[in-house]
């Protein structure tokens, strides 16, 4: 008697048995039917063509076969909608049933069916069933909002039902806050502008209540929404973590990891000098480690998140290196992240377990897993610099084995430790040397030759070594020809007698028989450099190189703190944040830790400095560019042209290679990630590719549109003292984009002189100086009218503000939008490009205003096809205030009239290229909405002007 | 939040499919074919693949892959417990969470799906409120049915649903009042080549089986509840309590479940109970090598140490192995390269002992690394953390007792 009969078939066709059945008259005989057809559904058979048959039997008493009618339902009704309209009545009818498990059972279902015609018949019994009597329909009523939300959004806010989901939040029941939460949530995500969790300290009390008392699911949902709140100040942060921590303790890894993030996001506003700072500290190791004895898949979660968290705070975990060890059974993904872990908690304290550990993992089966621990000892030895020594022993005994990949990795790590420690192991490169032949991996291959080129010296066979290399140089990768470039061209500058020969033949190989142009252009700057000045080249490519430090592999600190914020999401799984991959994210909010309240916890407490906390020092991080060729790159991008303000428009030159040199940029990238080897390669990216030549546009007027022929007027005269409206700084360049510079900034006019204003923040472990600004071409020929003076080198999480002013005599290109400024900003790191529009206001200039005559004239002269209406929507002043407050940025009322109760303003502006534009703004004293007429020669622009008016009047 | 849930058999077909909102169409799976191609072992496939619209979160239970679609950020964590609690729950109703199991029982299987998730929410996952809604299958149900045509859902809303206690039903009645714990307790230990502890842990678990009438609200406390600081609680357990007086307080589900899981690091570790005399070694050039293992136990405070089990990979290199056991029997897969040596119970008076020689494939080099020794074993009527349960109940006043 099992259900693998339904299974079975007929020979006569199992559909037209199907329907016989179905309109039996047994009961019995129906609901087996019904459950046939489930049956097929479940593997993917279609059984759509029964759907009439179905509906028919869902009018029953009999609670089983409605659940599998309705189970039907849900999934054909899609397929069949008018079919699906014959099921309404019952769903309504149901909704009103006196059983509650019947209501809630059709308020359930009816969302689930995804057919607009019956949604809108859905409102009503929702409306009814979220304030029904029973809480569990109730809380089946929450979700179903969120299911209506996901079909038809706009019905949801028309129907007013996302205020009656704000209200269960209060409801008493926790079951129903809970759903109603979990339905908010994930509205929300779909609206991120919307403000639909509006967290104030009453609500967040009433879920901290409804949290002890809902189901573990429930409180999933409540710790997520609680994990946005922004606390007030440092007592509430600590009250709200006092009220979660027992959830610690629950049974539900998930419950934990939601509570542990919760945590860790309110403990950054509590003061370290605080008692209960320590405690939480404390509570929260053991559950991290308890989530390491879950299942395998749970243990993987967890440990991608304690990564991140150990990045975080160092302490809560220093003292728990043990349970990270690995198990012979460990799926090799969660070894992988053990391994991760391991590394991360090294220290002086620990090291020796550890190292006795990776020996033993280096011996392991998996291949994979035993690169990594290769790999790991070599982290090991970067990090603690007492173990050095030993792991540096215990490589060596590694390669010994002359088990083939690990002795490649042992080769890759070992040319990282020469860079940490320079001059202190070179004892072992005799035994590099022997294994030389067994190489056969590119990143062993390029690690070798580093090594032998940067030692040459001391390697009596150097110049065979690489000749052997070379005989095969256009089967290598790439990533082997440019190491064993470099290579030779140092072998070359230490022993110049010799080697002749061979750094001719390598020159060659490159740049005339090598059709990859990173390869071919490296080849080329080494050739001159040789040939020009080997002193210079000598002090190019064997240059002091900056030590690697472990910091390398760590997560940059603002998107640390980023991910922290999403502990136990996928995100953490990913460490990425979720704008880098969720679908449809555009709107996502960027999450932020909150600040700090506390004033005396700047400096990091002194136990965290030796385990290497990310904040704790300041490491000497590699520029992701080497310094050298940064340098060289110099070239083209020294500070912007000062010249005197009316200068003509061919000095904006420099602006133009910058930018066109970011065009070359696509191939130069894929290089800069495969190189590895010594910085004198790092940023050998296109970086020697001649900047394009770009011929200055003398001919400014011809390529452009009609009415911006007469660009180029300049401005010059000075109206009445103004100040136009300013709007508040938005970040233009977020600090991931730019290797940690922020830029914010925002566009004002004064006394007519346009200004931008810059906050520039240095997010990054670095110092950063020597900054400059370019401008591209655009519409309107804006211009920096002085270089960008940062006086001091800006230190790390230091901002400096600075107004640099504009002026409009640079060269002209249309953009599209109008208002599309491309901006290049270089430091001592790199160049970063960004754009932005700016707001066509400060454009306008102080004598705009037109005669009366001139302007009916004007007005009458231009074709009416040049018009453009637009409404200006909820804007509540009156006439004088719009024409005094429009005023203040330079556009003018030249005359009103007031026609049958409504408000006509005549104004006039002028934008400095000597554009002319006339509006026409009417008013009605009843009606928010103004109707704005522009008329002009260049049309274009009328889309600008009105959103500048939309700007200034709404602020 | 969850989207689909697709569940998988080891030969890589779908067996069954659920959807909690719009239909996803089965060709979701192939990135997670691909990942598991790419695994190659079953237990090695990575628990979330992203595909360019959805992630795929899977568990791997009974040889059955558990795979759900879900298309926004949600807690992967929590649609793994979700998968397992699903599993779990199969695993109640049927017996076996198998994929027979799952097919003879497939409409009851969609019933519960239906009824543990909405829309990709949890609506009810506590077993004792799922068995109210859907009954489990019975023998004795299904022919009572098949006479009187009732069906085997229930059609009243389950009391526990709102209650401040979700887990228990209301009007339970029993004849005999009894309350079960079973204290089961885990070593976990990494003991290197010297015999010295690299590692050790006590994985701990109190499995209750309590059939007590009404609404027993039960209390358990511990002896030395100093030990117990890393715990995890059924939510049935009342926290405060348990904070301030070191006691479990509790009106328990009725039935199995799990009340709490524990663990205790190794400061707080007696002895491991067993040790191993071991003496493998290879020679060079002969193709054989050594294999002599002794296992012993220790202090064992008056115990017998029974269900021993070994497993050890031995190297790839290894052929076959020719052995004689004192005690048990041993088998060598030759394919895996496992050896497991069913050993049973150790008598201190005769150690059981298993030597003999070890074939490598000839021409092969030494193996470089040591095969890693497994051993499994089970000692009844003992905790080695020293815990001791003292149970009371309020309320009924009714006979109850511990069993370990």
């Amino acid at each position: 008697m099992t259900d693998s009969k339904y299974f079975t078939t007929t020979k006569k066709g199992e559909i037209f048995e199907l329907k016989a059945e179905l309109n039996s008259d047994k009961k019995e005989k129906k609901k087996e039917a019904v459950k046939k057809v489930i049956a097929s559904m479940t593997v993917g058979k279609d059984v759509s063509a029964l759907f009439p048959d179905v509906v028919n039997c869902m009018q029953t008493d009999n609670l089983e076969l409605k659940k599998l009618v309705y189970l039907y339902l849900m999934n054909y009704a899609k397929s069949q909608p008018d079919m699906a309209i014959m099921a309404v009545n019952t769903f309504v009818k149901d909704c009103e049933d006196p059983n509650p498990l019947i209501r809630a059972l059709a308020v359930r279902t009816m969302g689930c069916i995804r057919v607009d015609k019956i949604t809108e018949y859905l409102c009503e019994p929702l409306r009814k069933c979220l304030k029904d009597e029973d809480p569990y329909v109730r809380k089946t009523a929450a979700v179903c909002v969120a299911k209506l939300h996901d079909i038809n959004a706009q019905l949801v806010e028309d129907q007013g039902f996302l205020d009656t989901l704000k209200d269960l939040i209060s409801d008493s029941n926790p079951m129903v806050v809970a759903n109603a939460v979990a339905a908010l949530s994930e509205i929300a995500e779909s609206h991120p502008s919307s403000n639909l969790l509006d967290l104030n300290p009453q609500s967040i009390n009433k879920l901290l209540t409804a949290l002890n008392e809902c189901t573990e699911w429930g409180q999933i949902f409540i710790l997520d929404c609680l994990a946005n709140y922004m606390p007030k100040d440092d007592r509430e942060a600590q009250s709200i973590c006092e009220r979660v921590t027992p959830r610690l303790s629950h049974a539900n890894s998930a419950v934990v990891l939601s509570a542990v993030k919760v945590l860790m996001k309110f403990m950054e506003m509590l003061s370290k000098d605080l008692d209960y700072y320590g405690t939480l500290l404390k509570k929260l190791a053991p559950p991290l480690v308890t989530l390491l004895s879950a299942e395998p898949e749970l243990q993987y979660v967890a440990l991608r998140n304690i990564n991140l968290i150990v990045q975080k705070r160092p302490e809560i975990l220093k003292h728990e290196m043990k349970v990270f060890f690995v198990k012979y059974n460990d799926p090799i993904y969660v070894k992988l992240e053990k391994l991760d872990i391991m590394i991360r908690l090294a220290s002086q304290a620990n090291i020796a377990q550890v190292l006795a550990e990776l020996k033993e993992y280096a011996t392991e089966v998996d291949v994979d897993f035993v690169r990594k621990a290769v790999r790991a000892i070599g982290r090991c030895a970067i990090k603690v610099e007492q173990s050095a020594e030993r792991c540096v022993s215990t490589l060596l005994d590694l390669i010994q084995t002359k088990v083939n990949y690990v002795v490649q990795e042992a080769i890759v790590v070992i040319k990282d430790i020469f860079r940490k420690y320079p001059n202190k192991y070179e004892s072992v490169i005799a035994t590099l040397c022997e294994n030389l032949d067994s190489l056969d991996e590119p990143e062993a291959r390029a690690a070798m030759i580093w090594i032998v080129g940067e030692y040459a010296e001391r390697i009596d066979n150097a110049d065979e070594l690489l000749e052997s290399f070379l005989e095969g140089f256009h089967d290598e990768s790439t990533q082997v020809q440019l190491q064993l470039l470099t290579a030779i061209v140092k072998l070359f500058l230490k022993k110049p007698t010799e080697t002749q020969e061979l750094v001719q033949q390598v020159l060659s190989l490159a740049t005339q028989d090598s059709d990859n142009p990173d390869l071919r252009d490296r080849g080329y700057i080494y050739w001159r450099l040789l040939s020009t000045d080997p002193v210079a080249a000598k002090e190019v490519v064997l240059a002091e190189k900056p030590l690697i430090s472990e910091e390398t592999d760590l997560i940059e600190p603002t998107l640390l703190d980023e991910l922290i914020c999403y502990i136990g999401t996928l995100a953490s799984v990913y460490h990425k944040p979720p704008s880098a991959f969720v679908e449809g994210s555009r709107g996502v909010v960027h999450k932020s830790l909150p600040p700090r309240t506390g004033s005396s916890e700047s400096a990091e407490s002194p136990d965290t400095a030796p385990s290497g906390g990310p904040a704790a020092d300041q490491p000497s991080v590699i520029p992701t560019q080497g310094d050298l060729l940064g340098d060289l790159l110099n070239l083209d991008l020294g500070p912007p042209v000062s010249g005197p303000p009316m200068a003509t428009s061919t000095v904006q030159m420099g602006a133009v290679d910058l930018l066109g040199d970011s065009l070359m940029g696509d191939e130069s990238e894929g290089l800069r990630s495969d190189v590895g080897g010594s910085p004198a390669m790092g940023g050998s990216g296109g970086s020697f590719t001649p900047a394009p030549s770009t011929t200055a546009p003398t001919n400014v007027g011809a390529p452009l549109g009609s009415g911006l022929g007469d660009l180029f007027d300049l401005t010059g005269g000075v109206g009445t003292l103004s100040g136009s409206y300013v709007a508040p700084k938005t970040v233009w360049l977020p600090a991931m984009k730019a290797k940690g510079l922020e830029i914010s900034g925002t566009f004002s006019r004064q006394v007519g002189s346009i200004s931008m204003d810059l906050v520039l923040t240095n997010k990054a472990l670095q110092v950063m100086s020597d900054f400059a600004i370019q401008f591209n071409r655009n519409s309107f020929g804006l211009a920096p009218a002085a270089p960008l003076q940062v006086h001091a080198p800006l230190a790390p999480n230091q901002s400096v503000e600075i107004s640099l002013p504009l002026n409009t005599v640079g060269s002209v290109m249309k953009m599209e939008p109008l208002n599309n400024l491309q901006v290049a900003v270089k430091n001592n790191i790199d160049v970063f490009y960004f754009s932005t529009l700016y707001p066509l206001h400060i454009l306008f200039v102080e004598d705009g205003k037109m005669e009366r005559q001139m302007f009916l004239a004007t007005w009458k002269d231009m074709p009416n096809e040049n018009e453009t209406q637009f409404q200006i929507k909820d804007c509540s002043l009156n006439a004088d205030a719009v024409s005094s407050k429009l005023q203040g940025s330079n556009i003018f009322t030249i005359a009103k009239r007031n026609v049958e109760g409504q408000d006509m303003l005549y104004q006039s502006l002028k934008l400095t290229n000597g554009i002319w534009v006339l509006a026409e703004l009417r008013i009605q004293p009843s009606n928010p909405s103004f109707t704005l007429s522009l008329k002009c020669r260049a049309p274009e622009v009328s889309q600008y002007i009105y959103q500048a008016y939309e700007t200034i009047l709404k602020n | 939040m969850i989207h689909s849930l697709f569940l998988i058999n080891c030969s890589g077909d779908i067996f069954l499919e659920k959807h909690w909102k719009s239909v996803v169409s089965q060709s979701v799976c192939d990135y997670f074919f691909e990942a598991q191609e790419k695994a190659i072992d079953v237990e090695n496939v990575p628990p979330v693949i992203s595909t360019p619209h959805h992630y795929l979160i899977s568990i791997y239970r009974d040889k059955i892959f558990f795979v759900s679609v879900i298309q926004t950020e949600v807690p992967p964590l929590f649609v793994i417990e979700f998968l397992h609690r699903v599993a779990d729950t199969f695993q109640d109703y049927f017996g076996e969470c198998s994929e027979t199991a799952i097919k003879d029982n497939v409409v009851i299987v969609y019933e519960l799906l239906e009824e543990m998730l909405d829309n990709g929410f949890p609506l009810a996952t506590e077993s004792n409120i799922l068995k109210e809604l859907i009954k489990p299958p019975t023998i004795l149900r299904s022919v009572v049915n098949s006479i009187t045509g009732s069906s085997n859902v229930g059609d009243t809303l389950p009391t526990g649903q709102l209650s401040n206690i979700p887990w228990r039903r209301a009007g339970v009645k029993y004849t005999n009042n009894e309350a079960y714990f079973d204290v089961i307790e885990e070593i976990d230990a990494i003991i290197d080549k010297s015999g010295s502890t690299v590692f050790a842990e006590i994985q701990g678990v109190i499995d209750s089986c309590i059939k007590l009438s009404g609404m027993p609200d039960l209390s358990l406390s511990f002896m030395n509840p100093r030990l117990l600081d890393d715990v995890s609680f059924h939510p049935c357990i009342r926290f405060k309590r348990w904070e301030s007086e070191r006691v479990l307080s509790f009106i328990p589900p009725d039935g199995n479940f799990r009340l709490i899981s524990y663990r205790v690091s190794s400061q707080n570790l007696v002895a491991i109970p067993v040790y191993v005399k071991h003496m493998i070694s290879f020679k060079e050039n002969t193709s054989s090598g050594r294999f002599d293992v002794t296992i012993g136990p220790k202090q064992n405070m008056g115990k017998t140490v029974e269900g021993v089990v070994m497993t050890v990979h031995m190297p790839k290199a290894v052929l076959n192995m020719n052995l004689t056991a004192t005690q048990g029997s041993y088998t060598f897969d030759p394919v895996t390269k496992v050896l497991t040596w069913d050993v049973g119970k150790i008598t201190p008076q005769k150690l059981p002992n298993l030597k003999g020689i070890v074939n490598l494939q000839s021409g092969a080099p030494k193996p470089e690394e040591n095969p890693s020794l497994n051993i499994q074993f089970k000692i009844q009527q003992l905790a080695i953390s020293g815990e001791w349960g003292i149970l009371h109940e309020i309320g009924a006043g009714r006979t109850s007792w511990c069993r370990k």
